[in-house]
């Protein structure tokens, strides 16, 4: 039995989390559990407006974690964010599901997080000061903590970030694997490499082979092939109904190198 | 067991029912306010036969809290028609064929309908996509791009 509790703050929502309590963003993943009779416990909502607040313009955009996908899509000055939200699901799918839940949504969902992990956006946790990094709260996905807003550094230029999503039922399949690339470059030489990956492992996580391989090099065919060659390092994808972890580590240096590609034409 | 009252517009007309704790919208709206034109295909969110506008926008009522129903305006497929007059999109789906055993059909409706209330002259493209939630079994979805592109009277663009 599923109980649900609505609170105006997002600190009293807070407040009220605990034992058997989840957090309802969009509900696209927590309601499939309670239509199947094991929902969590409680379920703990808040209409607070902070929730679904966009600051799209400067350097750094903060989007509450209750946005959805559809109105990042509907903010001109989120370009950069569009080719990831689209990707998610159908439009209804888009209409509902939100930032926060796509955080902590089970494999092979969690693409937008990748997207989020490679620009290396924080999480602001409700009613805690300060900003955490959203690749360290991949680890407390058994108990998220109540996240509030993200802070998403914006890229400089299109040719920084890229996205790739590779699925097989098209246009809304769910991932085989996705893969996020964010290479600030100085000089001609990237800086600050980092790549993430999507159903490569439990949750989203960085590529460390690809971005060893990466650093400190020009965006060239050279690199390009390295990278790709050391894609699948330290990556443990899992076996499911759309691929073999065989399969998933075999190709991901095709996909790493076709995004790479893409980017580097600009 | 908490009940919650849960007041809202369906089709434009004020409604009012009681909410089970944790129940959603489909099954509120079919048992609660006994509007049977969103159907049940799988609960799961992976189908689309359960759609419903919600302040325009096409939802999954299976993944929906009926109580977040509560003060806004949900769309169903038999707020389509008026009175015995039906709906463009009704009458293409007719005319094309758009519906073998129709269990899709409400949900493929608002779809579009929500597609043509922002874009009114959309594209094959753009239809394909605004379509894409909402799963077929036996119709085939060339028959229903085609009622969509009839009904936005737009069939020279494809
Ligand atoms: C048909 C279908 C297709 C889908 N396709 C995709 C896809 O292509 N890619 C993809 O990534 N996902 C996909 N999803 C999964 C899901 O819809 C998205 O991941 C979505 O972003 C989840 O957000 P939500 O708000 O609906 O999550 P919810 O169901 O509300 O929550 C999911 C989890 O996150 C927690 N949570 C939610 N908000 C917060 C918060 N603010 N702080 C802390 N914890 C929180 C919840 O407690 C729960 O554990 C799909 C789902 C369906 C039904
Ligand atoms: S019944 Fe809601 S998506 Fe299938
Ligand atoms: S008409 Fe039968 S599922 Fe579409």
């Amino acid at each position: 039995m599923t109980t649900v509790e609505t609170f105006p703050t997002l600190a009293e929502a807070a407040r009220a989390m605990g034992s058997g309590a989840a957090f309802f963003g969009g509900g696209t993943v927590l309601m499939r559990d309670v239509n199947a009779g094991d929902g969590p416990q409680r379920l703990v909502r808040s209409a607070d407006p902070a929730l679904t607040e966009i600051r799209a313009q400067g350097e750094t955009v903060r989007l509450g974690a209750g946005v959805t996908m559809a109105r990042i899509l509907a903010e001109r000055d989120l370009a950069f964010l569009h080719p990831v939200a689209r990707q998610i699901g159908g439009p209804q799918v888009r209409n509902m599901g939100t930032l926060g839940g796509n955080l902590f949504a089970p494999h092979p969902y969690g693409d937008f997080a990748v997207a989020l992990i490679a620009l290396g956006a924080r999480a602001v946790l409700a009613g805690q000061g300060g900003a955490r990094p959203v690749e360290e709260l991949m680890r407390e996905r058994a108990r998220p903590p109540l996240v509030a807003a993200i802070e998403i550094p914006r890229p400089r230029s299109g040719r920084e970030f890229g996205f790739l999503k590779v699925s097989r039922v098209k246009p809304k399949g769910v991932s085989v694997l996705s893969v996020a690339a964010f290479l600030p470059a100085e000089g001609g030489r990237i800086r600050g490499a980092r790549v993430a990956w999507g159903a490569m492992g439990p949750a989203p996580m960085r590529g460390q082979g690809a971005e060893r391989a990466l650093e400190g090099g020009e965006l060239d065919a050279a690199t390009i092939a390295r990278a790709a060659a050391q894609a699948a390092e330290g990556l443990d994808p899992p076996t499911d109904a759309l691929a073999s972890a065989w399969y998933r580590k075999e190709v991901a240096g095709v996909h790493l190198r076709r995004l790479l590609e893409r980017m580097e034409r600009g | 067991m908490a009940k919650k009252p849960v007041t809202f517009t369906l089709n434009g007309r004020e409604s009012a029912a009681f909410a089970e704790e944790g129940q959603n919208l489909l099954d509120f709206l079919r048992r609660s306010v006994g509007d049977l034109s969103p159907k049940y295909g799988c609960g799961q969110g992976g189908c689309g036969a359960c759609t419903v506008l919600i302040d325009g926008e096409p939802h999954l009522s299976c993944l929906t809290l009926a109580e977040a129903a509560a003060g806004r305006k949900v769309e169903t497929a038999s707020g389509l028609a008026t009175g015995p007059v039906l709906h463009r999109l009704q009458e293409a789906f007719m005319e094309r064929f758009a519906a073998q055993c129709g269990f899709c059909t409400p949900g493929m409706l608002v779809s579009a309908k929500a597609l043509l209330d922002c874009n009114p002259r959309p594209t094959r493209d753009e239809i394909v996509e605004a379509l894409s939630g909402n799963l077929c079994r036996c119709t085939g979805y060339e028959p229903i791009i085609e009622a969509v592109l009839d009904a936005a009277g737009e069939r020279a663009r494809a």
